[in-house]
C-alpha cells in the first residue's frame, strides 16, 4: 500500500489527552498510564504482561514464607501464631474500633445524598443481573464460613453462655436457657452481620470509585490517591499491592488446605472414605482444576455461573432445613434474633472496658482479622463486578441483604441445632466443628442426601473463592488491569493449589494462616484511610 | 464478493496490527466493501483508556484516520465487559452479526504450543460463524 498511515498508540501523548467521559464521572488527572511499569515478553510462547516490582517481590516473599513455614515448622509456627495472639489479644480494641467505623460510614451513606453517585459515571449500566451479581458477592464473600459455622458458632455461643464461662459473650446469662439462646444467636449474627460485610464493601466501594469513575488503575493502592497523591505509583503503593498479593494468596491457600481437611472429614463421616493426605491432595487438585476451568471460563461464564449453581444449592438446603426443622421456631426466630442482634449490638460492638476478654480476643477480634485480612480479595472481586450499580444500591446489596440472609441461614441452622441440644441430642456440640452441621443435619429426614448436598455445597464454595481470588491476584500484579493474558491468571490458580498442597504435606497451614491474620493490623489502618478517601471521592462526583 | 468487512483492532497493539490493517484496505479498495472497526475493552480503566467512553472516542478517531487513508466508508463499534480476555471470542461472534460481516479480517500470532490450551480467537471465530475469516501474521520481527 503506497499510502501509509502509521497512527500511534492512543496514549502516546498524541495530543488527544485524556477526553471528559460523556455523562461520566470525575477522572482523577494523572500523567500514570496503566501499565507503564509493566514488563511484557513472550517467553516460551506464553505472554504476560506484569508490573515488575509488585510481581517479582509478592513471588519472591511467597517463596521466602513457603520455604522457610516448611524449613522450619517448629520455629515459625510458634511466631506466627504468638503474632496472631499477640495482636487480637493486645489489639482487640483496634480491630473493634475500625469495623465500627466502617460500619458507621457505610449504613450513614445508604441515607446521604452522596448514595446517588452512580459507579462508572452518571451514564453506566450494570454489568450483571442482580441474581448473577448478589451470587457472585456472596459467593465470595463468606459463603464457606456460613457452611462451617452455621452450626458450631450458635451451638458453642449458646453452651457458654449457659454455663456462663469466661468465653461467653458478655458475661453469659447462667442457667437462662432462652436467655442464652437469645445472647448466643445475636453474638454469632455479630460476627456474620453487619460488621464483615460494612468491611469488605468499605474496600469494594473505595476501589470501585477509584476505578470506574476516578480512571485509577483496580488496584489496592488507587485507594490511597487522596492522601499520597502521584506516589501511590512508586513504592508506598507496591508495597500496598504486594501486601494484598501476599494476604490473598495465602488465604486462600491456607484456607483450601484447611477447608480439603475439613472436607475430606465430612466424606469419611458420610462415605467411609479414609481420611487421610491422599484424599485431602485429590481434593485440592479436584478443586483447584475446577476453578483452573472457571478463571479461564472468566467471570461471567465461569465465576458467575458457579456462584449461581452455588446459591441455588444452599437456598435449597436452607428451605429445607426451614421446612423440616423446627419451622416455627425458626420464623419467630429470625425476629427474635434480629431484634436480639439489634438489642445487643452496642454492647457487643464497644471496643473499650469489656469483662468478657476471652470471647473479645478469641472469638470478634480473629473474626475482624479475617474479615479484614480478606478484604482486599473480597473487595476488589465485588469492586469489579459492581459497576454501573449507584452508591446507595451497592451499599444495600452489600451490607444489609447478605446481614439479613446471615440472620435467617444462622436462625435456620443455629436455632436447629440448639432445639436438638435442649432436646437431649448432643451429637452436634461434642463433634468437631467441621461435622456438626453434619450431624445436625444426620437428625433431619434424608440426611444422606441433604449431607451430600452440603459437601458438595463446601466444595463449590471453595471453588468460587479460589477463581474470584486468582482473578484478583492476576489485576493487582499486572498493575490493575483486568486484561492481563490468560496464562497468567492460570498460574496463580495453580500456584494456589500447590502452595495448599506443599503445606498440607509438609505442615504449616495454620501457621501461613496464622501469618494471614497479622496482615489484618495494617489493613484495618489501609481501611481506615480508605474511609476518607470514599467520603472525599464521593464528595467530588456528580450525583443523580 | 464482500461487501462489509469486519476489522477487530486492538489499540494497544497497532504496531501488530499494521499487516491486518493494510490488508483490509486493500480488500475493501478491491470490492469496494465498506469496513467496520470492531474495538473489545474492559469496563475497568485499561491501558488505552480510563473509561468505556474514552475508549469509544479513541476508536472513533483511529477509525476517521483509518477512512483517510484508504477511502472507503468506515464505522466503528465498541463491546466492553468486565472480563474481555475470556469473553473475547462470544464479543467477537456477537460482532460480526451486529455488523453484517461478510467477512473478517484480523491480526493473529505465528502457532504455539499454548494454542492446544487456548486456541487461537481466528479458528473459534471461523468455526462459529458464516463469515470467511483471512487471518494475517505479524510480519517477523514485529
Amino acid at each position: 500500500m503506497a499510502n501509509e498511515d502509521k497512527p500511534k498508540a492512543p496514549q502516546e501523548g498524541d495530543g488527544q489527552g485524556i477526553p471528559a467521559p460523556t455523562g461520566a464521572a470525575n477522572l482523577i488527572d494523572t500523567d500514570y498510564v496503566i501499565g507503564q511499569d509493566n514488563i511484557k515478553s513472550n517467553k516460551f510462547g506464553i505472554d504476560f504482561d506484569l508490573h515488575g516490582k509488585v510481581f517479582m517481590f509478592s513471588a519472591l516473599i511467597i517463596l521466602i514464607f513457603v520455604v522457610l513455614t516448611l524449613a522450619l515448622p517448629e520455629q515459625m509456627g510458634p511466631l506466627f501464631s504468638g503474632a496472631k495472639g499477640w495482636l487480637t489479644g493486645n489489639l482487640s480494641w483496634v480491630f473493634l474500633f475500625s469495623a465500627n467505623i466502617f460500619v458507621l460510614l457505610t449504613v450513614v451513606l445508604i441515607f446521604t445524598p452522596l448514595g446517588k453517585v452512580r459507579l462508572g459515571g452518571s451514564d453506566a449500566k450494570p454489568d450483571f443481573s442482580y441474581a448473577g451479581w448478589f451470587a457472585m458477592l456472596f459467593a465470595a464473600g463468606m459463603g464457606i464460613g456460613l457452611m462451617f459455622y452455621g452450626v458450631a458458632e450458635p451451638l458453642t455461643h449458646f453452651s457458654t453462655s449457659l454455663e456462663g464461662s469466661s468465653w461467653a459473650p458478655l458475661g453469659g446469662a447462667q442457667g437462662d436457657t432462652n436467655g442464652a439462646i437469645s445472647l448466643g444467636m445475636a453474638a454469632t449474627i455479630y460476627h456474620w452481620g453487619l460488621h464483615p460485610w460494612a468491611t469488605y464493601a468499605v474496600v469494594a466501594l473505595a476501589l470501585a470509585l477509584f476505578s470506574f469513575n476516578k480512571g485509577l488503575p483496580l488496584t489496592m493502592r488507587s485507594v490511597f490517591y487522596p492522601v499520597l497523591g502521584e506516589r501511590i505509583w512508586g513504592w508506598p503503593g507496591h508495597v500496598i499491592d504486594i501486601l494484598a498479593v501476599f494476604a490473598t494468596l495465602f488465604g486462600l491457600a491456607t484456607s483450601l488446605g484447611l477447608g480439603a481437611t475439613q472436607a475430606s472429614a465430612g466424606l469419611h463421616y458420610l462415605f467411609d472414605i479414609p481420611n487421610n493426605n491422599v484424599t485431602m491432595v485429590v481434593l485440592i487438585i479436584g478443586i483447584t482444576l475446577v476453578a483452573l476451568g472457571s478463571v479461564v471460563a472468566g467471570v461471567d461464564k465461569g465465576v458467575q455461573r458457579l456462584s449461581q449453581l452455588n446459591m441455588g444449592l444452599a437456598i435449597l438446603l436452607l428451605f429445607f432445613v426451614i421446612a423440616v426443622g423446627p419451622t416455627l421456631a425458626i420464623a419467630t426466630g429470625f425476629f427474635d434474633n434480629l431484634l436480639s442482634y439489634l438489642k445487643n449490638l452496642p454492647a457487643l460492638a464497644n471496643p473499650f472496658g469489656r469483662e468478657d476478654s476471652d470471647f473479645v480476643g478469641g472469638w470478634t477480634a480473629f473474626y475482624w482479622a479475617w474479615w479484614i485480612s480478606w478484604s482486599p480479595f473480597v473487595g476488589m472481586f465485588i469492586a469489579r463486578v459492581s459497576r454501573g450499580r449507584t452508591v446507595r444500591e451497592f451499599l444495600i446489596a452489600v451490607l444489609l441483604v447478605p446481614m439479613l440472609v446471615s440472620v435467617l441461614w444462622m436462625t435456620a441452622f443455629g436455632s436447629t441445632a440448639i432445639e436438638q441440644l435442649t432436646s437431649g441430642f448432643e451429637g452436634a456440640k461434642n463433634a468437631a466443628d467441621e461435622l456438626q452441621l453434619f450431624e445436625m443435619l444426620g437428625q433431619l429426614p434424608l440426611s444422606a442426601i441433604t449431607s451430600f448436598v452440603g459437601i458438595v455445597l463446601v466444595m463449590v464454595f471453595f471453588i468460587t473463592s479460589s477463581d474470584s481470588g486468582s482473578l484478583v491476584i492476576d489485576s493487582i500484579t499486572s498493575g490493575g488491569k483486568v486484561d492481563a493474558p490468560k496464562p497468567q491468571r492460570i498460574f496463580w490458580a495453580l500456584l494456589e493449589g500447590f502452595i495448599a498442597i506443599a503445606l498440607l504435606l509438609g505442615g504449616g497451614l495454620e501457621a501461613l494462616q496464622a501469618a494471614v491474620l497479622s496482615t489484618g493490623l495494617p489493613f484495618a489502618l489501609i481501611l481506615l484511610v480508605a474511609c476518607y478517601s470514599i467520603v472525599k471521592g464521593l464528595m467530588s462526583e456528580p450525583r443523580g | 464478493m464482500f461487501q462489509h468487512i469486519m476489522v477487530p483492532v486492538d489499540l494497544a497493539h497497532l504496531d501488530t496490527l499494521k499487516p491486518a490493517l493494510d490488508t483490509a484496505a486493500d480488500l475493501a479498495c478491491h470490492y469496494a466493501a465498506t469496513i467496520t472497526y470492531v474495538g473489545i475493552t474492559t469496563s475497568a480503566p485499561g491501558s488505552v483508556a480510563r473509561t468505556p467512553d474514552e475508549y469509544r472516542q479513541k476508536l472513533e478517531l483511529f477509525t476517521e484516520r483509518r477512512h483517510a487513508v484508504h477511502g472507503r466508508p468506515v464505522s466503528a463499534r465498541v463491546y466492553h465487559s468486565p472480563d474481555p480476555i475470556a469473553n473475547l471470542n462470544d464479543l467477537l461472534v456477537n460482532a460480526v452479526e451486529d455488523v453484517g460481516a461478510d467477512l473478517v479480517i484480523m491480526a493473529t500470532h505465528l502457532p504455539k504450543h499454548i494454542d492446544l490450551i487456548i486456541p487461537a480467537n481466528g479458528g473459534t471465530l471461523a468455526s462459529r460463524t458464516s463469515a470467511s475469516i483471512f487471518l494475517v501474521r505479524a510480519r517477523q520481527g514485529t
